[in-house]
């Protein structure tokens, strides 16, 4: 192209005091950060609203109420969902019962009651809780189960928050 | 050229520089850059147009940001309708994403327009910029089906009718009518069906088809440049002013981004995308029915043409004649390809000008006409 030789205007000013330039320089990236957060944050929520939603929902449910007379009988465990978290209601061999978050605490598989054993196992690695207190018996997970209060109330089993 | 990441000369070296040489090695940065800085863009009075194909550019950006952000919630076939409704009303910021990506389309296709027009205007088809012509002209027919494609997928009253008479027209066409009604369509008539390959068509095939070809056309513009106004090129060389693309032109770029970015943005806030009622297959086309802006003019010559002509004479001399222009359109640079102004020339001048103004008189036209 013949256009390479033609004569250059409207060069940059390479002598502009350095203030001025510094001064430029944080007004740009300033700018920069506003359009970044105007298109971020409305982009993350937008994204995130479902995941949100979930938990939002999850904080209102507080109390779940299972009749007995579905419940298997002593020296079993029945997974269900507390709000959308799959929780562990054992049903002892005494009659009693306790309820766990059944999500381990190590890598966030479903754990299982193994009324053979006496013990909440967690296929993934190996993790052993106690089937009592939910703490940790051996294994990998850093802390035991979340444990849930249970009562049976008339002819439900009602299981709520601590 | 070597020294462009060493700004301060005298300053020790750094490890944005070091960084920099890495990369330099392996990758040719440093021919990148020194392309760019060499790179001389043609200042003179008709500057300004040269901006309107990065406008398009940044608003098919927008369009894929916004178009993949639109996908994480779309569910085309049965649910299209309730997806939309939810993007709308229910997810935050739903509305503000599907605003953007439907302001910011139409912008595309006025930027297009105006990117368009103006290389017309300043000849730049001519010799050796055939291949830009010609693949702009190819972007644009894709930028129309991106268009027509999106606009159903919402699957409200408005589109669904919309799309039902713009299928009724080609498939009126001798040998056309099976194609439409069977691939196009999908059926006998706009249904889960239709959205479903639309679908497709919008997010799969349009893009892949896009996509290189808009890689093709910049590389072209890469090659061959900017061209300049006849009068401008008549100007010995003394007199003819240029900036280097990088940085003056890339900021101005930048610059007139921003602005677009800005306007997309305003127009998203201050007027959102409504959503109409549901499609209903029983209920009849709500009155006052038009197509988008862009098809409006090509709508209004076949309606214009169905008033003075009798049955469907008018719709087949009216998509005659918008074909006619068409092609003579596309085989512009092989008809004015003389170097130096003469009859054809002023021929090609005169149809932009008739162009132009058909389309303008015929839109103004189809909106009064409502």
């Amino acid at each position: 192209m013949s256009d390479s030789s033609l004569p250059i205007v409207n060069k940059i000013d390479e002598a502009a005091p350095a203030s001025r330039r510094g001064l430029l320089q944080l007004g740009i990236t300033l700018a920069g950060a506003c359009y970044a957060g105007a298109v971020g944050y409305p982009v993350y929520r937008y994204l995130a609203t479902p995941a949100r939603r979930a938990e939002l929902a999850d904080s209102e449910i507080t109390t779940v109420s299972i009749p007995a007379s579905g419940l298997p009988g002593p020296g079993t465990g029945t997974i269900f969902l507390f709000a959308s978290r799959p929780t562990l209601l054992i049903h002892h061999e005494d009659g009693h019962y306790t309820a766990f978050d059944a999500v381990c605490s190590h890598l966030g598989c479903t754990v299982a009651f193994q009324p053979d054993n006496h013990r909440i196992f967690c296929p993934c690695h190996g993790g052993v809780y106690d089937m009592n207190t939910g703490a940790v018996v051996s294994g990998p997970p850093p802390r035991g189960l979340k444990v849930y209060h249970v009562e049976v109330k008339d002819a439900n089993v009602v299981v709520s928050k601590v | 050229m070597s020294s462009f990441p060493k700004s301060e000369p005298s300053g020790k070296p750094n490890i944005v520089d070091g960084v920099y040489n890495w990369a330099d090695e392996r990758l040719g940065l440093t021919e990148v850059v020194a392309l760019a800085t060499h790179k001389q863009v043609p200042q003179h009075k008709h500057s300004f147009w040269y901006y309107w194909g990065g406008i398009s550019l940044l608003c098919f950006i927008v369009q894929l940001l916004t178009g993949v952000l639109l996908l994480v919630y779309y569910r085309p076939g049965k649910e299209a309708y309730e997806s939309v409704r939810q993007i709308t009303y229910d997810v935050d910021f739903g509305w503000l994403i599907r605003s953007a990506h439907s302001w910011s389309a139409n912008l595309m296709v006025f930027a297009v327009f105006v990117h368009m027009f103006s290389v017309f205007f300043m000849k730049a088809y001519k010799k050796p910029r055939e291949f830009g012509w010609w693949t702009g002209l190819g972007l644009l027919g894709l930028v129309m089906l991106f268009g027509f494609s999106g606009y159903l997928l919402p699957m409200d009253e408005l589109s669904y009718f919309a799309t039902k008479v713009g299928l009724q027209l080609p498939s009126m066409l001798p040998g056309v009518g099976a194609i439409v009604n069977n691939v196009v369509r999908g059926g006998p008539s706009v249904g889960e069906n239709t959205v479903q390959r639309f679908f497709a068509l919008h997010v799969v095939v349009l893009p892949l088809l896009f996509m290189p070809l808009l890689g093709f056309h910049l590389l072209l513009v890469q090659k061959h440049g900017n061209a300049v106004p006849e009068g401008e090129a008549a100007k010995p060389l003394s007199q003819r002013r240029s900036v280097p693309f990088f940085p003056n032109f890339f900021a101005m770029d930048l610059a007139m981004w921003l602005i677009a970015l800005n306007v997309i943005t305003i127009l998203a806030t201050l007027f959102p995308w409504d959503l109409g009622q549901p499609a209903n297959a029983l209920a009849s086309a709500p009155i006052g029915i038009h197509p988008e802006w862009y098809f409006m003019s090509q709508f209004q010559l076949l309606k214009g043409m169905g008033l003075v002509l009798p049955g469907m004479m008018g719709e087949v001399v009216g998509m005659g004649l918008f074909t006619a222009v068409l092609l003579f359109w596309a085989v512009i640079p092989l008809f004015d390809s003389e170097t130096v102004a003469g009859k054809r020339a002023r021929i090609a001048t005169w149809t932009g000008y008739l162009v132009v103004t058909g389309m303008l008189a015929l839109t103004i036209w189809g909106y009064a006409a409502l």
